[in-house]
């Protein structure tokens, strides 16, 4: 085979010159003023609101991303049903569509005189604005990559093993429990991994709806921004650091989780 | 084996409510803010919608996002080959790693690609100093949105092309060789024709993904109008200034770009299909 030498050498330097240097500055750059410039800038009230809101948003968007991508995939790969290949490739849209117009249109769907903010409005209700936007928000960027992970393994799912477990005279909760879970768990934990990696730093699709009062609606990437407004490059890469080390190890134990799954499928 | 079941139609109490839900939801999650994108952007009328187009800032902004995915997607493409050339097709130690560096940006916050240049190349970066010196602005400038772009797109065209090409093996090259074509040749004659599908599929999502980034050319673009500003930040430039009709007739020209790419995502998914019913065929 030729051509390694040219392939690798490129792959290299490219790696190095747009991923490793610039990560090298993330990791290198928070400890300017010490650790304690580290824990200052992370454990600031303000930073650690905002952190716990874009992850706990992201958490609770992503489980919900879960159940309705779930449904979602189910529907498209059992049913037959008018549009059905129009719907499936709707479901990409969040990942064409660039997330300022998902922005501004959210924020103008559910804002006081938008169609949905409008109706809330009536019941009481108010999404945009507040820390509820930001999980709204979420709910659109997460959920094609739980459908798109599951849908495959549905549509490869041998219907033997269901039909064997009727004959044997398994209910259909029990098919549900015994045998789909099993082989659906690791595609929807990678669904809800990816979901959630992508809502915790998610920025364009939130900002306008959020609201940004800090310390309630805030989120850490506009802490980021912040802190750059102000030429406070190692708060800014402290944040950042966090930020991705914290979706790092989730990606880990989400790893770790799938191969203790199928550890216990080949039992 | 009996292989996966085949679709019904729907009937029955259970399999209804199951498509509701989903149907509505979509509509809700999908459906509901395409729609208002569009009614929006139309809210006061066509002329002043067209209205938003005589601004030269929009023009400014539409010519640098078209500028941002000429760059970006031969860089990454040129990328994705190299090193799904060298990942698919050859043995070395620390691919792992090599792999998850690459999937790396997946994981960050578009906000911290656009940080990390600022690390470097920003007033108070590593090498900012030194470009101040030579008169070399990055941050701010149009360079560093390029470099905020590349950051982002650079996982899209190689996650495509690296499995593909590992699927495929090497035998096909191997006999190209064998029969004298030289690496240039084998690339061109063999390999291309071999993943052309994938190949489109990533440069789409690249396209899209360059032409709509927010987050990380946000932090680098110094928003000036006119000069540092892409289509997607002309829009909240535009929002904020409660311009609505303005903002959201920018929006519906990304919109409709999103909506081209789903199509030939969809288009070349299928032809992907036939092409390998017949390989397979044949």
């Amino acid at each position: 085979m030729p051509g390694f030498r040219l392939a690798f050498g490129f792959t290299l330097l490219y790696v190095s010159l747009i991923i490793l240097l610039p990560l090298a500055a993330l990791i290198a750059r928070p400890w300017e003023h010490g650790l304690h410039g580290f824990v200052a800038a992370v454990f600031a009230p303000r930073t650690l609101a905002a952190l716990k809101l874009s992850f706990t948003a992201a958490a609770l968007a992503a489980l919900a991303n879960v159940a309705l991508g779930l449904a979602i995939a189910w529907a498209l790969t059992r049913y037959e049903f008018p549009f059905r290949r129009t719907v499936d490739a709707l479901v990409d849209l969040p990942f064409a569509l660039p997330t300022a117009v998902a922005g501004i249109a959210l924020a103008s769907l559910y804002g006081p005189n938008g169609w949905i903010g409008g109706a809330l409005a009536n019941l009481g209700l108010k999404v945009a604005y507040t820390p509820t936007g930001v999980f709204v928000a979420l709910l659109a960027v997460g959920l094609p990559f739980v459908v798109r992970s599951v849908q495959p393994v549905l549509e490869d799912l041998d219907a033997a093993w269901e039909e064997a477990a009727r004959t044997l005279g398994a209910g259909p909760l029990q098919i549900a429990w015994r045998i789909m879970a099993p082989a659906l768990a690791p595609a929807l934990l990678t669904g809800f991994a990816m979901a959630f990696a992508r809502g915790a730093g998610e920025y364009g699709s939130v900002i306008f709806i959020a609201g940004n009062m800090p310390g309630v609606s805030e989120i850490a990437p506009l802490v980021i921004v912040g802190k750059l407004e102000q030429y406070d490059y190692a708060g800014a890469a402290a944040v950042g650091g966090a930020m991705l080390i914290v979706s790092l190890l989730v990606l880990v134990a989400v790893n770790a989780a799938q191969v203790a799954f199928s550890r216990r499928g080949e039992r | 084996m009996i292989g996966a079941l085949p679709r019904r139609p729907v009937s029955g109490s259970g399999p209804i409510i199951l498509l509701t839900v989903a149907l509505v939801w979509l509509a809700l999650v999908i459906g509901a803010p395409m729609a208002t994108v569009f009614a929006q952007a139309f809210a006061k009328g066509a002329d002043a919608f067209l209205d938003a187009f005589k601004d030269p800032d929009a023009w400014a902004a539409i010519r640098l996002t078209l500028l941002m995915a000429a760059i970006a997607v031969p860089v990454n493409a040129a990328f994705g080959l190299a090193a799904a050339w060298s990942l698919a097709k050859f043995d070395f130690k620390g691919k792992s790693l090599l792999l998850t560096l690459i999937d790396l940006p997946l994981s960050m916050s578009p906000v911290v690609s656009g940080l990390v240049w600022v690390l470097l190349f920003g007033a108070r970066g590593w090498f900012g100093p030194l470009l101040e010196a030579g008169g070399v602005k990055i941050v701010f400038a149009v360079p560093g949105i390029v470099l905020g772009t590349i950051l982002v797109t650079v996982p899209l065209i190689a996650r495509e092309l690296i499995p593909l090409m590992a699927a495929q093996g090497t035998d096909e090259e191997l006999a190209a060789t064998t029969l004298g074509a030289g690496g240039w040749t084998v690339l061109r004659r063999v390999t291309l024709p071999n993943v052309r599908w994938a190949l489109l599929h990533g440069v789409l999502l690249c396209n899209a993904r360059a032409m709509g980034e927010f987050g990380a050319v946000s932090v680098l673009s110094g928003h000036i109008r006119g000069l540092t500003e892409t289509l997607p930040l002309h829009v909240e430039a535009v929002y904020n200034e409660y311009d609505f009709v303005g903002a959201f007739a920018c929006a519906s020209l990304l919109a409709g770009l999103a909506i081209v790419t789903l199509v030939a995502k969809t288009a070349l998914e299928r032809a992907g299909r036939v092409a390998a019913i017949k390989g397979s065929a044949a």
